[in-house]
C-alpha cells in the first residue's frame, strides 16, 4: 500500500525515532545563517564605531564646559563657542515648522482619504505627494532661497528664522501628508459606516471618530517628521541660516521671524569647517544634536505604544 | 393581505383590491422546463408580492446597482412590507448585501457605485435630486455583519447618533430606553462608561442594534448580523429582532436559511445569473417559500443542492 519497502524492513518506535534522528547537518542553512549574521554584526559595528568616536571626543568637551557650552552664543574663539543660539534657533525652528506644516499636511491628508473621491486626479496628486518626500532637501532649499528670501523678501525679511521656518514646514509637509494619510487609512471602514449609519455627516464622521481614532498615528508621524527637519541641514544653510557669530534680539514676534537665525546641525557644519581647535565643539554639537534626536524619537516611540489602537 | 401574481402588480393604488388571505396563483406543479425558461433578463417580474399601499415601506422598480461598469444586482422589483421582517437570502455574492445598502444609500459612500431604476421609501424615490442621504439613513438604520461599535463608552456609543440628529431630551433616558429594546442593558447597566469594544461579540452586536435604534428609525437593515456570533448569541439576536418588529420595518439580510426560515416573515430569494449579476428569483412569505418554493431554481437552493 503506502508503505514503502524501507519502512517495512523495520518495525514500530524503532523505525520512527531512526527516521525521525537520522537527519544529516544542513551546512547550506549554517553557511547563510552565518553570513546574515556577520552583515548585522557589520552594520551595527560601523554605527557603533561612528557613535563611539563622537561620544568619546565630545563628552569631555561637555563635561568640562558643562552647561557653558549648552548656552553660550556662536563666538570666534572656541572655548568661548557654545550651542546656546543653536538651539534656541532650532526650538523657534520647530515650532515654527510645526505651526505650519501640521495643520497644512493633516488638512490635506483628511481631504485626501476622507472626502477626495478616487479620481486619477487625486491618485496623481497621491503620487506627487510620495515623490515630494524623496526629493533632496537642497532642492527644498533652492526653492526657498529663490521664493522666500528672494522673491517675498519685504514680508520674510530675507534671510531669516521665517525664510527658514517656511523652508523646513514645505520640506517636512509630504511626509507630514503621508504619515497623517496612513495613519486615516488604518481607522477601518466598518468605523466610518457605523457613523454614517446612525445619520452622521462626513464632516461629524471626521471630527468624532476618524480623527480622534488616528490621532495617535498622525502624531506619532508628525513628531518623526519634526526630528527629520531638526536634524536637516542643507535647506537652511541655502536660506540664510547665519554661520559665524550674530547677535539677537527675541523682542519681538515679527523681529524674531524676520530676524538672523542658526539651528543645531547648521552650527556643527560651520565648525568642521573651521581649524582643528574647534573639533572638541564639533563633537560636543554632535553629541547635543543626537541626544535631543534620540529623546524625540523615543517620545514618538512612547506615544505610539502608549495611544495605539488595534483594531 | 398579500398576493401572489404573475403579472407585475400596478403601482398604483389598485393593489387594495388584492387585499385578503394569502393566495397562490402560481401552479405548484411548475416543470422543470417552465423554471428553466425563466432568464434573468425577465426576473424583475418574479418579485410580485404586492402589498396595500400603505404597508409598503420600500418599493423597488427594476433596481439595477453597478460597481463601475460591473453590474452587481439585476433588475429587481420588489416591496418590503412595513413591521414585518423581510429576509434577503441567496448564494454568496449574489448582491445581497449591495442590495441592502442601496437602501440606506450606504454604497453612495463607494465612490464606483451607482443605481438604476427606482427605490421608493413611503412614496418618495431614495435617488431623486434633492434627497438628503444623511436624513435616509437616520430613519433606515443598519446594523452590519461584523459587530463595529466605537472604540467609546457604551453609554457614547448610544447616544451619538441621537446627538449629531440633534436630540435635546434627556440622553441618559434615552440611552436606556435604547439598550432595554436591544435586550442588553441588564448586561451593560452597571458598566456604562466602559468601552463598548470590551464587550462579548453577541453583546457587542446587541448594542450596536441598541445604536441603531437611539435614533428612533423607521427601518432597520440587518446585513448578516448574526454571521460573527456563536448560536446562542444569535438566538438572541433574532428574539430580539421579533420583539423589534412590532415597532420597526426589519431587512435582514443572511446566508444561514434556517435563519431566515425562523425568524423572517417574508423572504425574497436571490441568485447569479451567468454575468454574475444577482437577480430577484421569488419573494413570498417566507413559510410559503421554504415549504412550497414556486421555483425550481429556490427549491434547489433551500434543498441544499447549491448554493
Amino acid at each position: 500500500m503506502a508503505s514503502t519497502p524501507r519502512a517495512q524492513a523495520m518495525t514500530g518506535a524503532e523505525a520512527v525515532r531512526r527516521a525521525l534522528q537520522g537527519g544529516s547537518t544542513d551546512w547550506r542553512s549554517v553557511v547563510f545563517q552565518t553570513l546574515l549574521v556577520l552583515l548585522l554584526v557589520l552594520t551595527l559595528g560601523i554605527l557603533a564605531w561612528l557613535l563611539a568616536v563622537v561620544f568619546v571626543n565630545g563628552i569631555p568637551v561637555l563635561a568640562e564646559r558643562g552647561t557653558d557650552f549648552l548656552t553660550s552664543p556662536l563666538a570666534s574663539r572656541p572655548q568661548l563657542a557654545g550651542v546656546g543660539q543653536a538651539i534656541v534657533g532650532s526650538l523657534y525652528l520647530m515650532v515654527f515648522v510645526a505651526l505650519i506644516s501640521f495643520p497644512l499636511g493633516i488638512g490635506a491628508a483628511v481631504y485626501l482619504e476622507e472626502y477626495a473621491r478616487d479620481s486619477w486626479f487625486t491618485r496623481l496628486i497621491n503620487t506627487i505627494v510620495r515623490n515630494l518626500a524623496g526629493v533632496p532637501s537642497i532642492v527644498y532649499g533652492l526653492l526657498g532661497l529663490a521664493v522666500f528670501v528672494v522673491a517675498l523678501a519685504d514680508f520674510t525679511g530675507g534671510r531669516s528664522l521665517m525664510s527658514g521656518g517656511l523652508t523646513m514646514a514645505i520640506l517636512v509637509l509630504p511626509i507630514v501628508i503621508i504619515t497623517s494619510a496612513e495613519a486615516l487609512r488604518a481607522v477601518p471602514g466598518s468605523i466610518r459606516e457605523a457613523a454614517f449609519g446612525v445619520g452622521a455627516t462626513r464632516w461629524e464622521v471626521v471630527r468624532s471618530h476618524v480623527l480622534p481614532y488616528a490621532a495617535p498615528g498622525i502624531l506619532t508621524g508628525t513628531i518623526l517628521s519634526m526630528a527629520r527637519a531638526f536634524g536637516e541641514t542643507a535647506p537652511l544653510i541655502l536660506v540664510g541660516a547665519v554661520v559665524g557669530g550674530f547677535n539677537v534680539q527675541y523682542d519681538s514676534v515679527v523681529g524674531t521671524l524676520q530676524g538672523r537665525y542658526t539651528a543645531l546641525p547648521t552650527a556643527v557644519y560651520d565648525w568642521a569647517r573651521k581649524p582643528p581647535t574647534y573639533s572638541g565643539n564639533v563633537y560636543a554639537a554632535i553629541v547635543v544634536l543626537i541626544v535631543v534626536l534620540l529623546l524625540v524619537n523615543a517620545l514618538a516611540i512612547y506615544l505610539r505604544n502608549r495611544f495605539e489602537r488595534r483594531w | 393581505m398579500s398576493v401572489r401574481s404573475r403579472q407585475a402588480s400596478p403601482a398604483d393604488d389598485e393593489r387594495d383590491v388584492h387585499e385578503g388571505p394569502t393566495i397562490r396563483l402560481m401552479a405548484t406543479t411548475q416543470t422543470l422546463d417552465e423554471s428553466e425558461q425563466i432568464q434573468p433578463a425577465s426576473a424583475g417580474a418574479q418579485g410580485d408580492l404586492a402589498f396595500a399601499s400603505d404597508d409598503v415601506v420600500f418599493e423597488l422598480q427594476s433596481l439595477s446597482c453597478f460597481y463601475g461598469s460591473f453590474r452587481a444586482v439585476r433588475d429587481i422589483s420588489l416591496q418590503v412590507p412595513r413591521n414585518k421582517i423581510t429576509a434577503i437570502i441567496g448564494p454568496s455574492g449574489c448582491g445581497k448585501s449591495t442590495l441592502l445598502r442601496s437602501f440606506n444609500r450606504m454604497n453612495d459612500l463607494v465612490d464606483s457605485a451607482r443605481i438604476e431604476g427606482q427605490i421608493l421609501y413611503h412614496g418618495v424615490d431614495l435617488y431623486a435630486d434633492g434627497v438628503d442621504p444623511v436624513e435616509v439613513r437616520r430613519r433606515i438604520g443598519m446594523v452590519f455583519q461584523k459587530p463595529n461599535p466605537f472604540p467609546k463608552s457604551i453609554y457614547d456609543n448610544v447616544a451619538f447618533g441621537p446627538r449629531v440628529a440633534g436630540y435635546r431630551g434627556d440622553m441618559d433616558e434615552l440611552v436606556e430606553r435604547s439598550l432595554k429594546r436591544a435586550a442588553i442593558w441588564d448586561e451593560v447597566h452597571d458598566k456604562l462608561r466602559q468601552p463598548g469594544t470590551a464587550l462579548s461579540g453577541g453583546q457587542q452586536q446587541r448594542l450596536c442594534i441598541a445604536r441603531a435604534i437611539a435614533v428612533e428609525p423607521d427601518v432597520i437593515l440587518m446585513d448578516e448580523p448574526c454571521s460573527a456570533l456563536d448560536p446562542i448569541a444569535t438566538l438572541k439576536i433574532e428574539e430580539l429582532m421579533r420583539e423589534l418588529k412590532e415597532n420597526y420595518t426589519i431587512v435582514i439580510v443572511t446566508h444561514n436559511m434556517q435563519q431566515a426560515a425562523r425568524a423572517s416573515d417574508y423572504t425574497a430569494f436571490l441568485t447569479m445569473g451567468e454575468d454574475r449579476a444577482g437577480y430577484l428569483v421569488e419573494m413570498a412569505p417566507t413559510q410559503e417559500l421554504f415549504t412550497r418554493p414556486a421555483n425550481r431554481i429556490t427549491e434547489d437552493y433551500i434543498t441544499g443542492r447549491f448554493g
